[in-house]
């Protein structure tokens, strides 16, 4: 074997093997403490909840949807509160009723009140979006509108969280006998034609609720059946995402390991299964809300809404429809806040999607 | 017997069979643990080997009773956790009736409440990637046992203990309120071992606790399973593919095939006088340091690949790769026997 002067074998021309001789016996030394701490240092620690809004702070889309919706929650609640009208009201100028307010323009005002302003010379508030046809102010129909919808979307879809969550993670984690059963149930709801049972159940609702007395009252009875409605048919959807998701979570390890410490199945659920669950939920809750919404102004739209005088964003534009060619902004107003709120929702829906699930992204 | 107080845990006529669904409502059981036997004393560790699918892991799993075992019976710290009530003779064969199904003694089947067993015995999983729960903090992952169990009564008694428990497993105290998908695969390791001794337990089952880890991290990660057993006495069922491993941590090792125990024996034994043909085709595997030894060396390479544990051959269950298998070997299945010296080997001709 040929050897170099220091007596090592020659190394071969391709040898990976290290030429020690290019090393000092410095570079052998042990690191000072200094060295070590260096590689110690760890990034600032985060948690799912904070990395996810910061990617969700990155989507622009998502960004200003959730600026829309606070502007849009903003001015529902404070508005009403500075505009001298009322949602129920006709308008009087100077006490006295006026028979030409009905079907004004935007920001016009009716004769008596041109005579009124010039003769007192105050300002009366402007009619932003005009009139109705009875002569109510078209602007805070609109806002009370909003309200409802906006409440209708929101509390079907905390019921059909709560439901759904609750249904899909019994049927999810206990499998078996148990999940077949439920999941026959939900099947049997799932193929029911919505719409129908949505019609026929707030017909019958109506006449069988006894509301009077009590804090329902204040929201009419369609409102409540229409709660009940979404309560018992839209769950369905969430128990089943909520039940595959948590099938899929349950065959990880740390499952077994809780198991093993002796966890019960309520608290590995809660502090194991749900929060790694947690992404699928929300999303699924934020696009809940639309299509709760769009129900809702489907069926006021039908006229088995809200009841009269309550407004909401469906049964304004079912008013607007007679008179659509001669007042179109009475039909254009509450579509356009009903195509915002949809549209917001969906695409903060599709902002979280890829905000908390980075495995869905495209 | 007369030794069998000083047994931790007793393990006999271990059976796990699951049920495989083939076809229109038929099942097949799928035998992924038949008929095992052992013990492992207080502070012992017992190595388990065999290749994938053996049902090494489904061992430690029936142990701790993550699955309810289809027959045996499992004693621990002189309870009984589980037994099916199977009557056996002296000559360990299962005793029958007249149709041919075993006699099973109704008062001895148990099914104990396994809560106050959960203190004693735990587990460290395979995957340090999966088995952490990724939304929770190292602090709340090492707690869980103590909250569980109710080991502490104060928050401020249950921080001390997960800083005490995280020091012993040698991670840095600071680190307590991170997640795990911030930590390496070895530190991650050290996570799911410090849960599982936070209840101080006697027996721990490592279901290949290393092998998801680099070879660097392995030996820090084994030297600290030794270090911890000096320190707390605890007893380990070390379960592992890799033979070099199990050999370094264990005093007696198992070696497993398709769900049976076909050698036990004192590590250095096994390592020096593999009785088992299996066994001397798995030794001859391990890659040897020295190339001038390895050349020499006989590498016994097994023929096809592991039968289907759906299909189990009949008798012994190595024979159809076995270079010494017989006609006998096809008829029945060989028994543990002991060989002299604690040495335990299940073959007809070795």
């Amino acid at each position: 074997m040929e050897r170099d002067e220091k007596g090592m074998p020659k190394k071969g021309m391709f040898s990976a093997q290290v030429d020690l001789s290019k090393f000092s016996f410095e570079d052998f030394a042990p690191a000072t403490d200094a060295e070590k701490a260096q590689q110690e240092v760890m990034g600032e620690s985060s948690t799912f909840l904070k990395d996810g809004l910061r990617r969700l702070m990155k989507n622009p889309l998502a960004v200003a949807s959730l600026i829309t919706l606070i502007v849009i929650l903003l001015v529902i609640i404070f508005a009403p509160m500075f505009i001298p009208y009322d949602y129920d009201g006709i308008i009087k100028v100077g006490g006295k009723r006026d028979k030409g307010m009905s079907n004004l323009a935007p920001f016009a005002y009716s004769e008596a009140e041109q005579a009124y302003m010039e003769k007192t010379g105050e300002s009366l508030f402007p009619h932003i979006m005009g009139t109705d046809k009875l002569g109510r102010d078209y602007f805070v129909r609109v806002l009370y509108g909003t309200r409802v919808s906006l409440s209708v979307g929101c509390i079907a879809a905390v019921m059909v969280l709560i439901i759904g969550c609750i249904y899909g993670s019994v049927s999810g984690y206990f499998g078996g006998v148990v999940d077949m059963v439920m999941m026959r149930i939900v099947d049997v709801i799932y193929s029911l034609p919505d719409m129908l049972i949505i019609i026929l159940l707030s017909v019958v609702l109506k006449e069988s609720l006894k509301l009077d007395g009590t804090v329902f009252s204040a929201l009419g009875p369609n409102m409540v059946s229409m709660f009940i409605v979404f309560g018992l048919l839209y769950w369905v959807g969430m128990a089943r995402l909520v039940r595959g998701q948590i099938l899929t979570v349950k065959q990880n390890e740390y499952v077994l390991a809780a198991q093993c410490i002796g966890t019960k199945p309520g608290r590995i659920l809660r502090k194991h299964i749900l929060p790694n669950c947690l992404s699928v939920i929300i999303i699924s809750t934020a696009l809940q809300v639309p299509s709760a919404i769009f129900t809702e102004s489907y069926l006021s739209f039908l006229g088995m809404g809200v009841s009269a005088p309550m407004p909401s964003l469906g049964s304004l534009a079912n008013s607007a429809r007679e008179g659509m060619s001669s007042y179109p902004h009475l039909f254009i107003f509450p579509a356009v806040v009903i195509c915002l709120i949809v549209l917001a929702f969906n695409l903060l829906g599709d902002g979280l999607r890829d905000a908390f699930d980075p495995k869905l992204q495209r | 017997m007369a030794d069998n107080e000083k047994n931790l845990l007793e393990v006999s006529h271990l059976k796990q069979y699951f049920p495989i669904h083939t076809g229109m409502g038929k099942t097949t059981p799928l035998k992924a643990v038949d008929d095992i036997s052992f013990t492992i004393k207080p502070g012992e560790t017992l190595g388990l080997v065999g290749e994938s699918g053996c049902g090494k892991t489904t061992v430690g799993r029936t142990l701790l009773q993550l699955y309810k075992p289809t027959a045996g019976r499992i004693v621990f710290d002189g309870n009984v956790l589980f037994d099916s009530g199977e009557v056996y003779d002296e000559n360990d064969q299962p005793v029958l009736d007249g149709k041919g199904n075993p006699v099973i003694d109704r008062s001895r089947i148990t099914h104990a409440n396994m809560m106050p067993y959960r203190q004693q015995m735990q587990m460290v999983f395979q995957d340090p990637y999966s088995s952490l729960n990724p939304r929770m903090t190292v602090e709340e992952i090492i707690a869980e046992p103590l909250d569980v169990h109710k080991l502490c009564h104060n928050a401020k008694e249950r921080h001390e203990k997960v800083l005490e428990l995280m020091e012993l497993v040698g991670l840095n105290a600071e680190h307590a309120s991170r997640y795990p998908h911030e930590f390496s695969g070895g530190q991650r390791q050290r996570i799911g071992i410090a849960r599982a001794l936070a209840v101080n337990p006697k027996f721990i089952v490592c279901d290949e606790p290393v092998s998801a880890l680099d070879v660097s991290i392995q030996a820090q990660v084994i030297n600290m399973f030794e270090d911890l057993q000096e320190k707390l006495g605890v007893a380990y069922l070390f379960i592992a593919h890799d033979l070099l491993v199990v050999h370094h941590i264990s005093d007696r090792i198992g070696v497993m095939y398709l769900g049976h125990m076909m050698e036990l024996a004192n590590a250095d034994e096994l390592n020096a006088n593999p009785i088992h043909p299996y066994t001397e085709s798995l030794l001859s595997a391990v890659p040897i340091p020295d190339p001038e030894t390895a050349r020499h060396a006989k590498r016994i390479v097994l023929e096809g690949d592991v039968p289907s544990p759906m299909n189990i051959p009949s008798g012994c269950p190595f024979r159809t790769r076995c270079r010494y298998a017989t006609e006998r070997c096809a008829i029945a299945c060989p028994q543990l026997t002991d060989r002299g010296n604690g040495h335990y080997v299940a073959c007809w001709n070795k």
